[in-house]
């Protein structure tokens, strides 16, 4: 075990200006030491230029032209921070149902989704939004911030009853670990500091949630997936019969001696030893990059899954996804784009549209010729080549897609791989 | 309940491996752009990691303005040796002699936009698909946005406000004939947690980057190395200080700051009680406030 052992957590918030998130940013940047004194006071002159009366923190996040002229936030930002206890990466989107895209690019490798709520506004359209998508994208653990306490007295009727109706509509949602906390981002209330305006609320504060939620169990380690990325040879003296396949472990736990299978070949071996940089690993897990060795010389290349014996990902030319449209260029069914799996892409196409889905209500609206762009649908693909696959709920890496434009070269779409009906 | 943890500096260690390894399957000539400074030493040594026992699949670009600190080609040179990896020079000069780029005048020229001529140029030449390099989102604002799969078109140009998303661990490596990518491995380590890691993997840096005394020249509030690059201005003074360096740029645009640390566990005290931020020294940055998403848009690193 190695003396430096913070962990890291990568959280989203998803919302606009007005709901105190840039605020809410701010304050974490600011209450742990993570803003500088030239970022400071970088930002209180552009706040002065613009005739602001108070330091706009939303500055500090927004960084491109276009944005700091129209005060948005349009893209994703990654803001980094630390606590003694841990190592943080937010990535910030933006809240509206025109950033849906990236909303879902944001969450798609958190491990934790703020949900910001105005306590004057209570639930609105947009909190059904931001949670549907923590579930979809499956973020094991969400935290709904009830903001601007400081605006309603601090009552606790109005904090219970928010926290009531997130609770009912949210049962109705896949979100494994919710958590409430009323905060005031403004005036730091249980943000960093404990509230005393509060006495009524008993839980944590919210850096306290973030520097203790339990995320070890996030990844799996229950399914053996390593999908190669390269083939090792060094065709030297040294190391003339070396051969080495390189990856990151999607899931499970390996170490040498395990029995193991090939895919697609289905040839089993055993492993000789799980290495990086001619450093021997004993157990190797999710998201460790290693490179790994055989007992026997078998033909793998790029794209091949290395996998337990008696434990594989559904190996099939067809995948229904939840896919989130990410193209001006609307989709249709019978339309050809590249699908990439892991290490793996091939040429296939999109068959049926199935239904979409309103986001805000969370119906389905069946019968529909196309998707457009921040949509969210059900699509069946027939990919070209068989692909190893497993459900997006069961593994984020070996369950998700990118769609590719086949002439722009633009990613359109990104796509959740969803457990099919297994036809005969 | 399991307990198959990574602590943050293996997590993203691993993170560069995979961006690295994906960069090696994926293009065909692939570089590793080396300033000499600490990111891309760092980046020479996840490369080695990656690809061990093999070589690095892939060879160093420096793009040598000719301002460069003694110490950084100095070390460059030992470790492409060590590494046994190719190494190319595109050169600043060579462009400002064949008439490709004009040098600025001023007692503040530089040639830091002039490294984007050189750059593209050697990028061109060398039919160069992908060009990774060590910058990190916490460095400059522009640079918070950048993917870690950046795609340039013809022109070698960024369109920050036309990039593709990136989700999962899914890159899209997609392009059109004379289009590259530029590809940022070390996208999510902070300052510190390239300190942390320097120190943990006890990797061997230019002595720059620990307290020393230097004959100095402070301009602006930036601390200059005082050399044949530097022209004087009337009322400036030559001043020897204790200093070090926290980024290695260009010598006339690279700002020192006094300090007595000079090992990695006092840098590291240093740097975690330190109220600016790194870019806060470079003279290249203070020249309006989007001064990196211009140059980055143009082409720059």
């Amino acid at each position: 075990m190695e003396a430096q052992n913070t962990q890291l957590l990568r959280f989203t918030t998803a919302g606009s200006v007005d709901d105190g998130k840039s605020t809410l940013i701010g304050r974490l940047l600011y209450d742990s030491k993570s803003i500088f004194q030239d970022q400071l006071d970088a930002v209180e002159k552009s706040s002065q230029i613009k005739g602001f009366d108070y330091v706009d923190l939303s500055l500090l996040t927004d960084g491109l032209k276009s944005e700091r002229e129209q005060g948005i936030t349009i893209d994703v930002a990654y803001r980094y921070f630390a606590t003694p206890k841990r190592k943080f990466i937010i990535a910030d989107t933006p809240g509206h149902i025109q950033y849906t895209r990236n909303m879902v690019t944001g969450a798609s490798t958190a491990n934790l989704a703020i949900i910001l709520i105005d306590a004057r506004k209570g639930i609105l359209e947009q909190t059904h939004r931001h949670a549907f998508i923590a579930s979809l994208l499956q973020i094991p653990h969400a935290i709904v911030c009830v903001n601007k306490m400081d605006l309603v007295d601090y009552k606790q009727d109005v904090y219970d009853k928010i926290v009531e109706e997130f609770k009912e509509f949210s049962s109705k949602l896949n979100i494994k670990d919710v958590q409430f906390i009323p905060i005031s981002a403004l005036a730091g209330d249980n943000v960093v500091n404990r509230s005393e305006n509060m006495p009524w609320y008993e839980g944590s504060t919210l850096i306290y949630q973030l520097e203790h939620v339990h995320i070890a169990s996030d990844y799996n380690h229950v399914d053996c997936r390593f999908p190669i990325q390269s083939v090792i040879r060094p065709h030297t003296l040294e190391f003339q019969d070396y051969r080495g396949y390189a990856g990151r472990i999607d899931g499970g736990v390996f170490k040498a001696g395990d029995k193991i299978k090939v895919l697609p070949s289905g040839f089993t071996s055993t492993i000789k030893s799980v290495e990086l940089n001619g450093e021997e690993i004993e157990e190797a897990f999710s998201p460790m990059s290693v490179t790994m060795r055989l007992n026997d010389e078998i033909d793998i290349s790029r794209g091949d899954m290395i996998v337990r014996e008696n434990n594989s990902p559904e190996v099939t030319q067809d995948i229904d996804v939840l896919v989130t449209w990410m193209s001006e260029k609307p989709l249709q069914s019978r339309t050809k784009v590249f699908v990439k799996h892991t290490t793996n892409e091939c040429i296939s196409m999109v068959k049926e549209i199935k239904y979409k889905v309103d986001i805000n209500t969370l119906h389905r609206i069946e019968d529909v010729n196309q998707i457009e762009m921040n949509d969210i649908a059900r699509i069946s693909i027939r990919a070209s080549k068989p692909l190893f696959v497993d459900a997006y709920e069961r593994n984020r890496y070996t369950g998700s897609v990118i769609l590719i434009d086949e002439q722009t070269n633009e990613t359109i779409g990104a796509g959740m791989i969803v457990k099919h009906n297994v036809t005969a | 309940m399991s307990n198959y943890m990574i602590n943050h500096l293996r997590e993203l260690e691993s993170e560069a491996i995979f961006v690295m390894r994906e960069v090696a399957a994926q293009f065909e000539t692939p570089v590793l752009l080396f300033s000499g400074g600490k990111d891309s030493i760092l980046m020479t040594h996840l490369a080695k990691k990656a690809f061990y026992p093999a070589r690095i699949p892939f060879p160093l670009v420096h793009i040598d303005t000719g301002h460069n600190f003694p110490e950084t080609i100095e070390f460059r040179d030992n470790l492409v040796k060590e590494l046994g990896v190719n190494l190319i020079v595109g050169s600043v000069q060579e462009a400002i002699d064949k008439g490709r780029a004009k040098e600025e005048t001023g007692v503040n020229a530089s040639r830091n936009s002039l490294q984007i001529v050189s750059l593209l140029d050697t990028l061109e030449e060398h039919k160069i698909d992908a060009a990774m390099g060590g910058a990190r989102r916490d460095e400059e604002k522009a640079r918070a946005k950048e993917r870690f799969f950046s795609h340039r078109d013809e022109f070698g140009q960024w369109d920050p406000k036309n990039q593709r998303p990136e989700l999962w661990n899914l890159f899209n490596s997609k392009k059109h004939n004379g289009e590259h990518f530029r590809v940022f491995p070390i996208s999510n380590w902070t300052e510190m947690d390239v300190w942390e890691y320097i120190k943990l993997e006890n990797i061997a840096l230019p002595s720059l980057y620990f307290s020393h005394k230097r004959e100095c020249v402070v301009r602006d509030g930036v601390i200059l190395a005082k050399s044949e690059f530097i022209t004087l201005k009337e009322n400036e003074e030559v001043v020897e200080k204790v200093v070090r360096y926290r980024t290695c740029g260009d010598m006339p645009i690279t700002g020192a700051v006094c300090s007595e640390a000079d090992t990695l566990e006092k840098i590291i005290e240093e740097i975690a009680t330190t109220r600016t931020t790194e870019r806060g020294t470079r003279a290249d940055d203070k020249r309006g406030e989007t001064a990196m998403e211009d140059r980055k848009k143009a082409g720059y690193f």
